[in-house]
């Protein structure tokens, strides 16, 4: 859409890997360059040459990663515009951070296939590779919109839309009394707009703040095993890892500390903590194990009830199932393979519970699924890019209407005329609507002609 | 059929707001044009409201003007009240309305029209277009004569098969007392148009010496009327009221209980109407909480007795219009001289046009006013003036004159007629302008007059007048900008008056005029070169300076929009062709071929992404085209 401004996205495939490549194209590339980089060696960036240097917060001096960067001048460079690219750490938050510091200094987040257009419409690649950008474009934004609709029922989205709603309302009162002085409307009511747009404005503060730990997407989500003694808590971890990681034996209480790995389920990234058997233990050891895993509830984003199939539901299943009231909680039914005899209480029946074999590994994968189910609102989807991209777009977006909101409430307690007001509340739709979709004037229109009398 | 041995420029249909603008445009661009009418004294009749302007009306006019169309002028010379609505707000949403005398309008509009060189008038209804292959090359009409023309505008307002209904009765008819078009419209369907129908009603006309104004409360306008045109000087006609009446809970009784008799209700009408301008039933119905709705009784004109209801048209049965009207407090001895009615008309869906608003389908051919789903007087004449100019310039073998969103209402208007087509009679808001605070009443001539000279549509008095304008605001901006306050005690104790106490030394005139308690009238308090400033040169300076943040802002906005609305898509492009579109989008881009990427980007369901992969498209359309390997 903004064919000069400057674009920037992570360019290597999502996951963590050796180094991440953010890119950097369009015109303020290399403002951007010698804003956050600073080249160990002193002096400018010369355009083709690897520097090391460190990725720089310049609002407080932290320093995000040590990393090696190349600043390309136009034309010599892919998209034949000036590109700066920096070579980070491959983990997913040094990445993410570097990526966040660049749209913070004026670039945009670039869309699907967006760096392959401009190499094509600046003459980089001719005709016969036209038609597979083409491709590149629309698979990848199909993906991107794939996500967009499980996004679409998830409750992010679903605030995002009442915000959206909320503002069009509250532009449609302002537009009215504009356009229709005639029309016995009476005093514009400043007071209702106000609230309006005020009650919007907090949905995105909290939203936002929402964002700051930002904690599932960012570090991922934390998932707790928990379970009584050689209910199969570390086999289960071990399966999701594919690798002998926790110790696994069958003497009841081998696992006596928190065991923490991170793993990806689906493209979501996961922080999954192996817990102490829960029991009655004598062993002091033992006890601060379990009284560690006990404290881990709380923080945990979802705790994963492993119990033992094939034996039946006991007092220490009761025990811990109890602590676990407040939690999001997913009942895992190991040791499938066996012959079963558990039978679940009626006090657990609204638990959802996966049959799974830690042994074997079937229902493994369910329970992936699963997991992910529980938030993502939809079942699992491809890459992390995509989880980046859309997380970075919700961001942006509400951080840029939330600065414009607070001009216009500021405006309007100073009795700015409606019509500057207006102009405010249509660059915050059009923001948040860069999320919900862009309204149009007919919807505005339709919103007054709904809720006055208009016709002189 | 007779052939009428001459070869016209531009042949205009119908003499409507369209029509006559239309005509004149092209007659003063120095075409030899021809306008037809059904009837050579229903010339610019005002068929509903006897008033102009309103709420992104009035910008509408001044933009006809600062370009060289009539309308402007015409009011001026005709209203007899005039007011700038929403003087509260700001500048960008300020807005002149007058109310005409009706016959005096369209006399005037008639004597202009006789007078314009280049222009012949003759009465005659056209019953097909003459077609010479895929282009249009003349009409026929009625009474057996073709006349040729190298362009033809088609403005045939609310006759194209117009049906009009009184209760449950209906008859075929133009407007009431005129005889419909018939014909036309079928030849539209078979050269492949997609024809749709629209409804709009009128309310009845009333007899002033039976209704008791002394129950009414009167509404003035503005003492000093300020005139539509740039080159208007002073308002001469006398100056009256208008009167506000209310309906109450037994008018709405009266209504309710009469809805099986109404057409619109008993299903006979199947034209969509304006939801901006709803019959008295349907305001009855949908807002069923509101205890009475507002009437403007207007005067049709100084030597009438007739008055007009604003508000309050119907297409219930004559009797019930009869106890209805009677209902209201002040009219209940109330003669209805001319029943109200409602109207179907056939229209042609503007997506089928260009910009130009040349059709698609047939070159040469152009539609504006009503025939395109449009409503209003005002946005009639903006279109039959965009038509006109592009017939003459098409004859002229001149490139096309196209206005875009950030230039003018005119532009925005018919982008969005083009572009979305419409399915209820449009009619113009502020708020469909993106670029408001650009698209000011007050500054239509320094957006559009130079435009309008440089196509010799605009005449070398008023441009002189206005590049005289134009260079005082440039000076004195720049003098308000430079000139630094040193300020004495008098001075001193003025601005202590105003609230402030704090002037830096040094402060100019701008940054003091910057501040909400301080108006450029104030400046002159200071300065004495302000004090000799012309009023219009004033307004101009002191808007720049005091919304120059904002103003900045939308400037922006344009610049970043500026790539899209400028990629031209190339008009035989097949976009079902195109790689990595959506059907969805295929199947919008086919049906409403936009010109341009902008465009393209504003139909409801073309995502950005879609738009990318469509700017790839063109460039490798156009690419293989020209035949090299090569881009830029």
């Amino acid at each position: 859409m903004y064919v000069h401004d400057t674009i920037a996205a992570i360019s290597t495939p999502p996951g963590n890997g050796g180094i991440g490549i953010v890119r950097i194209s369009g015109e303020q590339a290399a403002d951007i360059a010698t804003a956050i980089f600073k080249p160990v060696c002193n002096g400018g960036l010369i355009s083709h040459r690897f520097y090391f240097g460190v990725v720089t917060d310049p609002m407080d001096g932290d320093v995000i990663d040590e990393s090696m960067a190349v600043l390309m001048r136009a034309p010599r460079s892919y998209t034949r515009e000036d590109v700066f690219e920096i070579h980070c750490h491959g983990g997913m938050l040094v990445v993410d951070q570097v990526l966040s510091l660049c749209l913070k200094h004026g670039a945009r987040l670039a869309d699907p296939g967006e760096f392959t257009r401009r190499a094509f419409l600046n003459g980089r690649i001719d005709l016969v590779q036209a038609e597979s950008v083409m491709d590149i474009i629309s698979s990848k934004s199909e993906a991107a919109l794939r996500l967009a609709q499980h996004q679409r029922e998830g409750l992010l989205s679903r605030r995002i839309e009442e915000i959206h709603k909320d503002l069009l309302h509250a532009l449609a009162l302002v537009e009215a009394y504009i356009d229709f002085p005639e029309d016995d409307l009476g005093e514009a009511d400043l007071s209702s707009i106000f609230d309006r747009v005020q009650s919007a404005r907090i949905i995105i503060d909290n939203l936002l703040s929402g964002f700051d730990d930002g904690r599932v997407l960012r570090e991922g989500i934390s998932v707790l095993i928990i379970g009584k003694p050689n209910a199969g808590k570390s086999s289960l971890l071990n399966r999701l890892l594919n690798e002998n990681r926790a110790i696994v034996t069958h003497i009841p209480g081998t696992t006596r500390d928190i065991i923490e790995e991170t793993l990806n389920i689906g493209g979501l990234p996961v922080r999954l903590l192996d817990s102490a058997g829960i029991r009655h233990t004598d062993d002091l050891v033992e006890q601060e194990g379990i009284r560690r895993a006990l404290d881990k509830i709380p923080q945990a984003d979802l705790v994963l009830f492993v119990m033992d199939a094939s034996h039946s539901f006991d007092q220490e299943d009761q025990l811990i199932f109890e602590g676990l009231k407040e939690s999001r909680l997913i009942g895992v039914l190991n040791k499938s393979d066996l012959p079963p005899k558990l039978e679940l209480p009626e006090y657990c029946q609204g638990m959802t519970c996966v049959p799974i074999s830690a042994h074997t590994g079937e229902g493994v994968d369910l329970l992936r699924d699963h997991i992910c189910r529980c938030f993502l609102h939809g079942s699992a989807i491809d890459s992390r890019e995509f989880i980046a991209i859309s997380r970075a777009r919700h961001h942006d977006a509400l951080v840029s209407a939330e600065s414009i909101l607070q001009r216009f409430l500021q405006g309007i307690q100073v009795k700015v005329e409606l019509e500057l007001l207006a102009v405010d509340l249509r660059e915050a739709l059009r923001a948040v609507g860069s999320v919900t979709g862009q309204s149009t004037p007919d919807d505005i229109l339709d919103v007054i002609f709904s809720s006055f009398c208009i016709g002189k | 059929m007779i052939t009428y041995d001459y070869l016209y420029d531009v042949i205009v249909v119908g003499a409507g707001h369209a029509g006559c603008e239309a005509a004149l445009a092209a007659a003063r661009m120095g075409c030899s044009t021809l306008l037809l009418t059904i009837n050579l004294d229903a010339i610019a009749v005002m068929s509903c409201n006897p008033a102009i302007g309103g709420l992104a009306k009035g910008h509408l006019v001044r933009e006809i003007d600062a370009l060289g169309g009539e309308m402007a002028r015409n009011i001026d010379a005709t209203g007899i009240q005039f007011r700038v609505l929403n003087t509260r707000k700001g500048p960008a949403v300020r807005a002149s309305r007058a109310q005409a005398d009706k016959q005096l309008y369209r006399l005037r509009m008639k004597k202009i029209m006789e007078n314009q060189e280049n222009l012949q008038i003759k009465q005659g209804e056209v019953t097909a277009l003459y077609l010479e292959g895929s282009a249009v090359g003349g009409v026929d009409t009625r009474s057996g004569l073709r006349y040729l023309g190298k362009t033809v505008i088609i403005t045939t307002g609310t006759f194209m098969r117009g049906l009009i209904h009184i209760g449950l009765n209906n008859y075929p008819g133009g407007r009431a007392g005129d005889l419909p078009s018939l014909g036309l419209s079928d030849q539209l369907r078979s050269l492949g148009f997609e024809v749709g129908r629209l409804k709009t009603g009128t309310p009845a006309r009333l007899d002033s010496r039976t209704i008791d104004f002394s129950k009414l409360e009167p509404q003035y306008g503005d003492a000093r009327p300020v005139p539509f045109s740039f080159s208007t000087q002073q308002i001469t006609m006398p100056q009256v009221p208008c009167h506000i009446a209310y309906t109450n809970p037994r008018s709405h009784d009266i209504i309710r209980s009469s809805l099986d008799r109404s057409p619109l209700y008993a299903g006979v009408i199947e034209g969509i109407g304006p939801r901006y301008c709803p019959s008295i039933e349907d305001k009855v119905m949908r807002f069923p909480d509101k205890e009475r709705h507002q009437t403007f009784i207007e005067p049709e004109g100084l030597d009438t007795v007739e008055v007009y209801p604003s508000g309050m048209s119907t297409s219930l049965p004559i009797d019930v219009q009869i106890a209805f009207y009677r209902s209201i407090e002040g009219l209940e001895r109330v003669e209805i001289m001319r029943p109200a009615y409602a109207i179907e008309y056939d229209y042609i869906d503007p997506v089928q046009l260009h910009a130009t608003l040349e059709t698609k389908a047939v070159a040469n051919l152009y539609h504006a006013g009503q025939i395109n789903g449009t409503s209003g007087y005002e946005e009639a004449a903006g279109q039959g003036l965009i038509a006109g100019i592009n017939a003459a310039l098409r004859s002229q073998g001149k490139e096309p004159f196209v206005l875009s969103r950030e230039e003018a209402y005119i532009g925005v208007m018919i982008d969005d007629l083009v572009t979305l087509g419409t399915k209820e009679p449009y009619r113009m808001f502020t708020s469909r302008a993106e670029y408001r605070l650009l698209l000011r009443e007050d500054n239509a001539d320094l957006r559009l007059t130079q435009k309008g000279y440089d196509i010799g549509l605009v005449t070398e008095s008023v441009h002189g007048e206005f590049v005289r304008k134009r260079e005082h605001i440039k000076s004195e901006y720049s003098r308000v900008t430079t000139t630094r306050l040193s300020v004495d005690d008098d001075q001193q104790q003025f601005l202590s008056s105003k609230g402030i106490n704090d002037l830096q030394k040094g402060t100019t005139l701008e940054q003091l005029l910057k501040r909400p308690e301080i108006t450029y009238a104030d400046l002159a308090m200071l300065d004495n070169v302000s004090r000799e400033t012309p009023p219009a040169v004033q307004e101009q300076v002191e808007i720049q300076v005091k919304y120059k943040g904002y103003i900045d802002r939308q400037l922006e906005q344009i610049e970043r929009a500026a790539k899209l609305e400028h990629s031209k898509i190339p008009p035989e492009m097949d976009f079902v062709a195109i790689n990595g579109l959506t059907t969805e989008v295929r199947e919008k881009l086919k049906k409403h071929r936009p010109d341009t990427l902008g465009q393209a980007s504003r139909i409801p369901g073309v995502t950005p992404a879609a738009i990318s992969v469509l700017s790839v498209a063109i460039k490798a359309w156009v690419g293989r085209k020209s035949g090299n390997g090569t881009y830029e």
